[in-house]
């Protein structure tokens, strides 16, 4: 080549990778972005398999896709017309039929259902992956666990296509407990062949690949960069999902993936900051759906073995100290539920959450403050977790500005992320905001995570009370038996008790926020929170 | 030359083993509990503790460091928790990303910023000088992020005629086969024009933000070295024997100036391969940047460990061409020192 041909040439290059670069080069690429969805968000997962060690939540999306259940929930139309999940509504994903008895549960699987290899999903795989779950240790587990699933011997092969779930006691949380993401059922056979004597469950198999009959599955990963999914065009668990493949990029800059949705590049984004939110619905060229966690609350927590937050009437000085208003506009530009305020003469619902009595009102607070004895106020800290300090750190403040005007002085303790769990299971602070969500809808589900003497992680405030742990397994056994009248007495019960004791002031029921292209639809609300793509088109 | 080499590396070998201790007692000195952060959201104090054990935390710090040496020399540098991939496979893929965009941002950088140091230095007080200190000290002022976000915006956003900041390539677009890891060479060695095309396209953004901040070292201390070398007596007489003002500045004075902008670039390249993280994040770069400071943000200790020690590995032999470079440019610096 001659020395000048090649400088035209690399020149032409230069010039033409500056030209407003159409990312479509050909009729198969622009088919190609018609049938892909291009998802963007913060993080990705670590893990393909939910019941590997440590997966994160970014890996539940994958899990929830890629592989099947026994059964699932039905949708109904919830907050604002968006399809949400039905809590007390079941229908089959790999079983045909559900036979709920007094003490057992049976399934029939479905005959055509199969892996993404070609084999048959048979009862064996079902037990095999049922005692995996329970087997493996840590989250999945005691996600396990939190429905009476426990022991291996519960889970019993009745014939090829036929599975048995002993319960180990009556429980109302077992069947929503196998709804969840953790019982999915995995291709036995294949896992076993990559399993090894250290690694019994095949986890670090899973880890890296789909062995699931889901309805699509993982053709790419390349961590901390996207996943790629295509359709299984073999799917039994329900009807086939419109969209063929979907390419989920980490994009770590929260402004980026505005700015990649406002262009048109990408098509849903689920993790911006509550300001862009606002902004986009504003501007009305995209459509932003925004529903309310299902069982979630975030709070202001006071440990109550810390004095002077043993005393209830510190406790309460504080709730009537908090700027609920502020933090609802400030921080969260209206996209949350309230969960203060209700009018003083309403009565207590069956029903979790629902909003306090409580309003900002500074003179009430400095009169209860002085009545507990500290006229002038005290020190403190209020700590919060800095892998959420775009919305912890604001609310902190304004919290922070409101109890300075009743001489409580506060510094503000800001925990790394790795380090908060750590922190809050030490039990050692003092004043603190968190939110707490629970995958299955139950208010007593909730209540024995953060209210009960057991102690749980969760009960950050270490608040132990009989007459609330009589009122919490009251309302478990209750529902055990379908006593719905004795239920609803303990579950107001425990309510009104959370509510006088006060160790955890609810601030607001926090919003799940996606934001799609006007050409997508068939967003449901799943109590996960993730997305499920097998009921988004792309028009 | 060889056994200088060799010498030169085996001194490295001191330094790499204190790398090693040091790096492994800070990470376990990091507040953070990994078992906790990954046991997830729901885990009790059981869970955790399975996590735990599950991750060889329990054992005695001794144990694990033996554990990890161990490993290490059987060149296995542990799994990241965060991204669920080994250590190693992670750095050499994420290594060329990193270097692709340093090198070609490094280039771009000394292509302007030399000449234009060098112009400064022979023209001092004129125009050009003063172009020369504006634009250093708007390059080094300006946050990387900043004129990261503020190119975007502009390039993307506004005009469009860059491509979505999505990384190395398109989504449409895959990685051509990996021979250097190098997307630019990889895709001309595979004579694939439009992919090579798409990663060009992708890096002129992220490139130019690290051109932008880098210039300023290298602008100023061409300059100052310039001056220095101009004001000498060599340059002096090779003025008076009558020698063309090109000829004494390129050949002469500027072959001189060298020395110090060399290790002023390496200084630049291994700093800019490891601190443009903020690059990486605004540009989703898949670098080893924005791996390490992930790593260190969930206290996951492996990949920060293998980040150091990969670092430390790089400077070595950086330092080693360098020390070559130096006696090509200038005979009078032999190896020996």
């Amino acid at each position: 080549m001659k020395r000048r041909d090649f400088l035209k040439s690399v020149t032409g290059v230069a010039a033409g990778a500056m030209v407003p670069a159409p990312a479509i080069w050909s009729a198969a690429k622009a088919d190609a972005r018609s049938e892909t969805l291009l998802i963007v968000s913060e993080s990705g997962p670590n893990n393909l398999d939910i019941h590997g060690v440590g997966t994160n939540v970014p890996g539940y999306e994958v899990s929830w896709n890629c592989y099947d259940r026994l059964i699932s929930h039905e949708m109904k139309s919830g907050p604002g017309g968006v399809p949400y999940y039905d809590r007390d509504k079941f229908k089959p994903e790999l079983a045909e039929d559900m036979n709920v008895g007094d003490m057992s549960v049976t399934f029939k699987l479905k005959k055509n259902a199969k892996f993404h290899d070609g084999a048959p999903v048979t009862a064996k795989d079902v037990k095999w992956s049922l005692d995996r779950a329970v087997s493996v240790g840590g989250f999945p587990t005691f996600q396990m666990g939190a429905g009476s699933l426990t022991k291996t011997e519960q889970f019993v092969v009745v014939d090829d296509s036929t599975v048995r779930i002993d319960f180990a006691k009556k429980d109302r949380l077992t069947l929503p407990d196998l709804a969840v993401i953790v019982p999915c059922v995995v291709n036995s056979e294949l896992v076993k062949k990559n399993a090894s004597e250290k690694d019994p469950w095949g986890l670090e198999y899973t880890k890296q690949q789909t062995a699931g009959s889901g309805a699509y599955k993982v053709t790419k990963w390349t961590a901390g960069t996207e996943v790629i999914m295509e359709r299984n065009d073999a799917w039994a668990g329900g009807p086939l999902p419109k969209v063929k493949r979907v390419i989920w990029r980490m994009v770590p800059q929260a402004g980026n993936r505005r700015a990649l949705l406002e262009r048109g590049d990408a098509d849903i984004s689920y993790d911006l900051p509550n300001k862009d939110f606002v902004e986009l619905k504003d501007s009305g060229k995209l459509n932003i759906v925004s529903v309310p966690y299902s069982n979630g609350v975030q709070y202001i927590g006071m440990n109550v073995k810390i004095p002077p937050f043993d005393n209830p009437k510190v406790r309460e000085a504080v709730a009537c100290a908090i700027p609920y208003q502020k933090i609802m506009d400030a921080v969260l530009f209206g996209l949350a539920k309230p969960m203060f305020g209700a009018a003083a003469d309403k009565a207590t619902e069956v029903a979790w959450p629902q909003p306090t009595k409580y309003v900002t009102d500074i003179a009430k607070a400095k009169a209860l403050l002085a009545e507990a004895g500290h006229p002038n106020g005290f020190e403190t800290t209020l700590s919060f977790d800095l892998g959420f300090a775009g919305v912890n750190e604001p609310l902190c403040i304004l919290v922070q500005e409101s109890l300075a005007q009743i001489g409580i002085k506060t510094t503000i303790n800001k925990i790394p992320g790795a380090n908060w769990r750590t922190e809050l299971n030490k039990k050692v602070l003092p004043l603190y905001t968190n939110v707490f969500s629970g995958w299955l809808d139950y208010p007593e589900y909730f209540f024995i995570w953060c209210y009960d003497g057991k102690n749980s992680i969760f009960n950050t405030m270490s608040y132990q009370s009989k007459a609330m742990d009589e009122y919490i397994h009251g309302a478990v056994d209750a529902a055990a038996i379908g006593n719905t009248a004795k239920y609803d007495t303990d579950v107001k019960g425990f309510v009104d008790l959370a509510f006088k004791d006060i160790p955890r002031i609810p601030l607001y029921q926090p919003y799940v926020n996606v934001a799609m292209q006007k050409n997508v639809s068939g967003y449901q609300y799943w109590f996960h929170r993730r997305l499920d793509y097998r009921t988004l088109v792309k028009a | 030359m060889l056994t200088m080499i060799g010498k030169r590396l085996m001194f490295a070998i001191p330094s790499l083993i204190g790398v090693v201790i040091v790096t492994f007692l800070l990470t376990r000195a990091l507040p953070g509990d990994p078992a906790a952060y990954f046991a997830g959201p729901a885990a009790s104090k059981e869970a955790i503790e399975q996590i735990r054990k599950k991750l060889g935390f329990d054992k005695p710090l001794i144990e694990q460091f033996f554990r990890y040496t161990n490993d290490l020399a059987h060149g296995d540098f542990g799994n990241s928790l965060t991204t669920g991939q080994p250590v190693a496979t992670e750095i050499r893929n994420r290594l060329p990303a990193s270097a692709e965009l340093t090198l070609l941002g490094l280039v771009v950088s000394v292509m302007i910023a030399i000449p234009l140091g060098v112009l400064a230095a022979t023209r001092p007080g004129s125009w050009i000088d003063h172009l020369c200190r504006i634009t250093t000290t708007a390059g080094v002022s300006l946050p990387v992020f900043f004129t990261g976000l503020v190119l975007v915006y502009v390039f993307y956003f506004r005009l469009g005629w860059s491509p979505a900041p999505l990384g190395r390539l398109d989504v449409f677009y895959s990685a051509p086969p990996s021979v250097t890891g190098l997307y630019l060479i990889d895709a001309l060695i595979a004579r694939d024009l439009e992919t090579f095309r798409s990663a060009l396209s992708q890096l002129i953004l992220p490139a130019a933000t690290l051109a932008i901040f880098s210039l300023a070292p290298i602008a100023r201390m061409t300059r100052a070295s310039m001056l220095a070398v101009l004001a000498s007596d060599f340059v002096r007489t090779a003025r008076a024997s009558g020698l063309s003002p090109s000829t004494v500045i390129v050949t002469y004075a500027f072959r001189n100036a060298m020395l110090p902008v060399i290790t002023t670039l390496s200084m630049v390249f291994s700093f800019l391969l490891g601190a443009n993280v903020l690059v990486e994040k605004v540009f989703a770069w898949p670098g080893i940047g924005s791996y390490a400071v992930e790593a260190l943000i969930s206290s996951d200790f492996a990949p920060v460990q293998g980040f150091v020690l990969t670092m430390a590995v790089m400077y070595v032999l950086l330092n080693l061409v360098i020390d070559i470079l130096y006696g090509v440019i200038d005979p009078r610096v032999r190896l020996e020192g």
